[in-house]
C-alpha cells in the first residue's frame, strides 16, 4: 500500500481526506498530527510529484488516489525543490478531474505578491506557518460544510491570513477586521466589495498576532 | 511521591526557563499540546527530526561557506530558508531569528556575515538541544516514577 517515498496514511474511508505536501520532514509530522486529531485521514507526500503521482495526474494510476479514495482537501507548501506549491497549485486547477478539490497553500512567508498569485490561481486560502490547529479544524470543517456556497458572483473565496515574520504590525496590506483567535462563529454576512473575504462560515480574517507573542 | 514532585518541579522550572529565556516559543507548547495517547512520544520525534534537519543543513551551508572559488550564496540560502521554517515549525526561536539574519546576509552576499550567522546558528541549536534533551530526561524520570508531566493539559 505504498508508493515508492513517504507516503504517510491512517484513517478510514468514511473520513475527510486530506493530502498534505511538504518538503520538511518536520513539518510534514507536524500537519499529519494536527490533522489527525482533527479526525482527518491524512496522506503526506514530500513533493509535487509524489503528490501528482498519488492523484493519478501523473498518468499512471486512476483519478481516485491508488487506494481507491477521494481527496476532500490538498494543503501543500509553497516553497519546495522541483516544484514549487503554486505549480502543483496550477496542475491541479487545470486538470479536469481534481480541479474541485480546495487547495490550500502554507507557507513561512507572507509575500503579498505570492499570496495574490496562488488566491489567482484558484487557491482556497494561504496561510502563513507554522499551521495551528485551530486553522486546520478550521479548513477540514469548512470544507466539509461549505457544499455549493463556493462561488458568488462567480468569484472564487479569497482568504488570506497574514502574519508579519518581524513581528511587526503588517496589516496596510489587508482590510481583516481583527477578531477574537478562538472566534468559529459562523457569520456569512454578505460583504460589499468582493475583494474581503465572504460567505466564509467562520472568521478567516483574524491576523496571527496572538501567534507572535 | 516526593521523588515525582521534585522531578515535576525541576521540569517546570526547566520549561520556564527555555521559554523565558527565548528558546523555546509558544509554537512548542502547541506542539505539546498535540501529544496524546495515540502519539506519546510526538515531541520527542518531532525534535529529533529537526535536530537531524539543523545537523544537516549546517553541513551544507557550511560546506558551501567554504567553497574557496566562489560561494554560492543562493545554494546557502536556501539551505537557510529550510532551517528557518523547521524552527519556525518546533517553535525554536533563537534559531529563526538568526536565520532571518542570516538571509540577509546571504543576500548582500557578504560572506563574513554568513560565518558569523552559521557560527550563531550552530552554538544555539547545540544549546537548544542540550536543553531539550535534558527536558526530555526528565520527562521520561517523571513518567517511570509513576507520575505526569505538568503544565500541558
Amino acid at each position: 500500500m505504498e508508493v515508492a517515498g513517504e507516503v504517510l496514511q491512517s484513517g478510514s474511508s468514511q473520513e475527510f481526506h486530506v493530502l498534505a505536501v511538504d518538503d520538511s520532514y518536520v513539518d510534514r509530522k507536524v500537519i499529519e498530527k494536527l490533522l489527525k486529531i482533527s479526525s482527518c485521514k491524512v496522506t503526506a507526500v514530500e513533493s509535487g510529484a509524489r503528490a501528482l503521482q498519488f492523484l493519478g495526474l501523473d498518468g499512471g494510476k486512476g483519478s481516485l488516489g491508488f487506494n481507491g479514495l477521494k481527496v476532500n482537501l490538498i494543503m501543500t507548501d509553497y516553497s519546495m525543490p522541483g516544484m514549487t506549491g503554486y505549480e502543483l497549485l496550477k496542475k491541479i486547477k487545470r486538470s479536469s478531474a481534481f480541479s474541485e478539490i480546495p487547495v490550500v497553500i502554507m507557507s513561512s512567508e507572507n509575500i503579498l505578491t505570492r499570496i495574490d498569485s496562488c488566491l489567482e490561481e484558484g487557491a482556497e486560502e494561504f496561510l502563513v506557518k507554522p499551521v495551528k490547529l485551530s486553522d486546520v479544524k478550521r479548513l477540514t470543517k469548512d470544507s466539509v460544510t461549505r457544499g455549493e456556497t463556493k462561488e458568488k458572483d462567480g468569484r472564487r473565496v479569497d482568504k488570506r491570513k497574514l502574519e508579519d515574520d518581524n513581528n511587526t504590525s503588517s496589516s496596510s496590506s489587508s482590510s481583516f477586521t481583527p477578531s477574537s483567535p478562538s472566534n468559529t462563529t459562523p457569520f456569512g454576512c454578505d460583504l460589499a466589495t468582493s475583494e474581503l473575504p465572504s460567505l466564509a462560515p467562520h472568521s478567516s480574517k483574524r491576523p496571527k498576532w496572538h501567534a507572535r507573542d | 511521591m516526593d521523588v515525582v514532585n521534585q522531578l515535576q518541579r525541576q521540569f517546570i522550572d526547566n520549561s520556564a526557563s527555555l521559554h523565558r529565556e527565548g528558546f523555546l516559543d509558544d509554537q512548542f507548547t502547541q506542539l505539546q499540546k498535540l501529544q496524546d495517547e495515540n502519539s506519546p512520544d510526538f515531541v520527542v520525534e518531532v525534535a529529533s527530526l529537526f535536530f537531524e534537519d539543523c545537523e544537516k543543513l549546517i553541513n551544507n551551508m557550511s560546506r558551501a561557506l567554504e567553497q574557496q572559488q566562489g560561494v554560492d550564496f543562493k545554494q546557502v540560502d536556501a539551505s537557510v530558508h529550510q532551517l528557518k521554517g523547521s524552527s519556525s515549525s518546533i517553535g525554536a526561536v533563537r534559531v529563526k531569528n538568526i536565520c532571518v539574519a542570516f538571509r540577509s546576509f546571504c543576500e548582500a552576499q557578504n560572506r563574513e556575515g554568513c560565518l558569523r550567522c552559521l557560527q550563531q546558528v550552530t552554538h544555539e541549536y547545540s544549546l537548544l538541544k542540550n536543553k531539550l534533551q535534558t527536558l526530555f530526561r526528565l520527562e521520561k524520570q517523571i513518567l517511570a516514577a509513576g507520575g505526569s508531566i505538568p503544565g500541558v493539559e
